[in-house]
């Protein structure tokens, strides 16, 4: 273990051991030189007066050291006392500046102030006592997360290695306090204050924009503490390919995320749009996107995204013109040399008659000056733009491109949708093999329902930890009916607004969209999607052994054994 | 040789061997113990606590522990021979004396502890 949280207080008792000493030994050679000097001597004659005693030399000498200054006590001094206390005055303003100005320098000591901070950090990290997740760099990505995390009920410990940002968190209105800390996330050290090993921790999130970092954290995860989930992103693919080689269970590259996004909306778009709605932020709505088109489509900017959009475009077998201002890389594709901006690049690249256009460069004002003047040049164009800093999404707004692709969104989407509900992945790879009559409808079915704003995805597990209640009944009488739990603890138990699109048995294979008559079994896993509210009492019914009885018979179960036994002997009495 | 070694032995021996001449006497003859030498003590004492200051290591903190010891005890002895001279007003009485001395013993046994560790620290390096 690293000792630095544990140090301040061996750093600052280092740092004063000079100046105590200098205050100790001026004190101990002005009471000295006080007891020494003979005093004012006796009025009715005779030789030199009685020197002061020790208890009278540490009394003086302590109010006049602190400035206090009482005057001459107990008696009007000797001339050679007089003289030898004006050297007691000055030597002791000296040890005291000497020693205020150690202190002060040493307050304002970078390193002293650093480990302060530190101490402070792993002392609120060690006294958390709920489940949280460990969130590196807290950028435009962590800043969502974040967010998201709050509004769910979860905190987070942020780490950041940029000074500013972290005094952005601390200006954020979060619900629960946030610890975070100014460091390098790379460094294992600072992992482990940050609770990496805590068994509160649930969860690590890398999302620094440095790919070497995020992959020191995935490595740090994988040895320091293997059973947890680890959320990395990854932008180039020989990171990617890196943090697989050790296990990695989670990596996230939003170019590729998207990618999938678009072949997927180019495949399926009902199914595209599921996915969003089912993975949406908290508290957002989704808007319909136009179907992108069939046809030619026209590439600016052959990048690490410009790659992944080639392949997802080439592999719904549309032909992709690529306009790049390097020199072809790749002579398998059409390739325009030239600036995208321009009107020239656009017509040689074949604009008039293009469907889509799909704007992939790193600089966010070319991107939409490229849309802006191919919609001049083509009015109908379906137009793919990518965003790079969230602080431009006024101008992307007003432009109202078809397609946005904002990587540190995706990320946050992708991040929150593996950590709060583990079982939307395996129906979300359902829901991308299925074909588009089931997804359109499936998404009709349950937008009618529950509208267009990001509804409420969660999991149950059936076990004594999360339904009590249901383990319990379900101990004693074997059959339960999907249809029977999903029922809302109030007068004539109308249905619950929610959906099981899941239900997870082990040994069994997942079963899709489980119907009412569906039987329940102990250790069923169900995914959920619905209101709020049904949550709650669907939370209610799984805990409380009262409401289930009311929520399967209809009938409130009098509770306490003696009313309970005389509720029996009234319904034995009625047969 | 370090001249940091040197100072800091010097003042634990240094406190030792002070504090044992102010305790050495009869134990309740004034004119056996000296208030200059107990003074000497106190000051030096306090010094070597200082010094003994920062070190994190398990002697470290007992070398501390023991000084902070001696000092209690032997400001206690200033404390009572101040109070029975300037507040009580009984002046060095065979029972105050005793009292004081053998309050001064008792960090002499502490100092003597702080001496013992400082040998062994010694001893055990190989340098």
């Amino acid at each position: 273990m690293n000792s630095t949280p544990t140090s301040t207080i061996f750093l600052v008792l280092r740092r004063l051991r000079t100046p105590l000493i200098v205050l100790i030994v001026i004190f101990a050679v002005s009471v000295l030189g006080l007891t020494l000097v003979p005093g004012p001597p006796d009025p009715n004659g005779g030789g030199p007066g009685p020197r002061m005693s020790f208890f009278h030399a540490v009394y003086f000498i302590s109010y006049t050291a602190t400035t206090i200054g009482f005057g001459e006590i107990p008696y009007a001094f000797s001339e050679q006392q007089r003289l030898w206390t004006l050297l007691c005055i000055y030597l002791s303003v000296i040890g005291w500046a000497y020693t205020l100005g150690t202190v002060f320098a040493m307050l304002q000591d970078k390193n002293f102030l650093n480990a302060i901070a530190v101490q402070r950090f792993s002392r609120q990290v060690r006294h958390l006592r709920e489940p949280f997740f460990l969130v590196c760099g807290y950028g435009e990505t962590g800043r969502l997360i974040c967010h998201a995390l709050d509004e769910l009920g979860f905190r987070a410990v942020v780490i950041e290695l940029d000074e500013t940002r972290v005094g952005d968190l601390e200006l954020q209105s979060y619900s629960a306090d946030m610890p975070a800390l100014c460091a390098d996330a790379g460094k294992p050290d600072t992992l482990v204050f940050a609770g990496l090993t805590s068994k509160y921790c649930r969860g690590v999130i890398a999302l620094t924009n440095d790919d070497g970092t995020n992959l020191a954290v995935a490595i740090a995860a994988r040895l320091l503490a293997p059973a947890l989930p680890a959320l990395c992103r990854a932008e180039h693919a020989e990171t990617v390919a890196n943090m697989a080689s050790f296990g990695t269970r989670h990596i996230i590259n939003p170019f590729e995320k998207f990618g999938e996004y678009m072949a997927l909306a180019l495949h399926s778009p009902a199914a595209y749009h599921l996915l969003l709605w089912l993975t949406g932020l908290p508290g957002t709505t989704i808007t319909r996107h136009r179907e992108p088109p069939y046809g030619k489509w026209v590439l600016c900017g052959y990048g690490a995204f410009g790659r992944v959009m080639t392949q997802a475009l080439e592999g719904a077998g549309l032909p992709v013109t690529i306009i790049d201002r390097a020199p072809p890389i790749d002579p398998s594709h059409t390739w325009i040399k030239g600036d995208g901006t321009g009107v020239e690049a656009l017509r040689a690249a074949g604009i008039a008659d293009a469907v889509g256009i799909v704007a992939a460069t790193a600089n966010d004002v070319n991107n939409l000056s490229t849309v802006v003047t191919a919609r001049e040049l083509n009015p109908r164009l379906f137009t793919v733009l990518r965003q790079n800093h969230v602080a431009n999404h006024t101008l992307f707004e007003a432009f109202e491109s078809d397609f946005a692709m904002v990587p540190s969104e995706i990320v946050a989407h992708e991040c929150l949708a593996i950590l709060t509900t583990p079982l939307l992945a395996p129906f979300l790879n359902a829901v991308r093999r299925a074909d588009d009559n089931w997804s359109q409808q499936l998404l009709d079915e349950l937008t009618e329902r529950f509208g267009w704003d990001v509804p409420m995805v969660w999991s149950v597990t059936l076990n004594i930890a999360q339904a009590p209640s249901a383990y319990r009944l379900l101990m004693r009488h074997d059959s339960l009916r999907l249809g029977q739990l999903l029922r809302a603890p109030v007068t004539g138990r109308p249905p619950l607004e929610c959906r099981a699109l899941l239900l997870l048995r082990e040994g069994d294979p997942p079963h899709l969209l489980p119907g009412d008559d569906q039987d329940i079994r102990l250790g069923d896993q169900l995914l959920l999607v619905g209101l709020e509210a049904a949550r709650k009492d669907l939370d209610l019914t799984l805990f409380n052994a009262h409401t289930l009885s009311y929520v399967l018979t209809g009938q409130d179960s009098p509770g306490g054994l003696v009313w309970e036994w005389l509720a029996a002997r009234r319904r034995a009495g009625t047969t | 040789m370090n001249l940091e070694k040197v100072i800091f032995g010097f003042f634990i021996v240094f406190a030792a061997t002070l504090n044992f001449g102010f305790f050495i006497g009869e134990i309740d003859n004034p004119a056996h113990h000296d208030i200059y030498e107990l003074f000497a003590a106190v000051v030096v004492n306090l010094i070597a606590t200082v010094l003994k200051f920062g070190d994190r290591t398990q002697i470290g903190a007992i070398h501390l522990a023991t000084s902070l010891v001696a000092d209690l005890q032997l400001l206690a002895a200033a404390m009572v021979w101040g109070y029975v001279v300037h507040v009580a007003g009984t002046g060095l009485t065979p029972t105050t004396m005793s009292s004081i001395v053998s309050l001064s013993g008792g960090a002499l046994f502490a100092n003597v502890v702080s001496v013992v560790i400082l040998i062994a620290e010694t001893i055990m390096q190989r340098r």
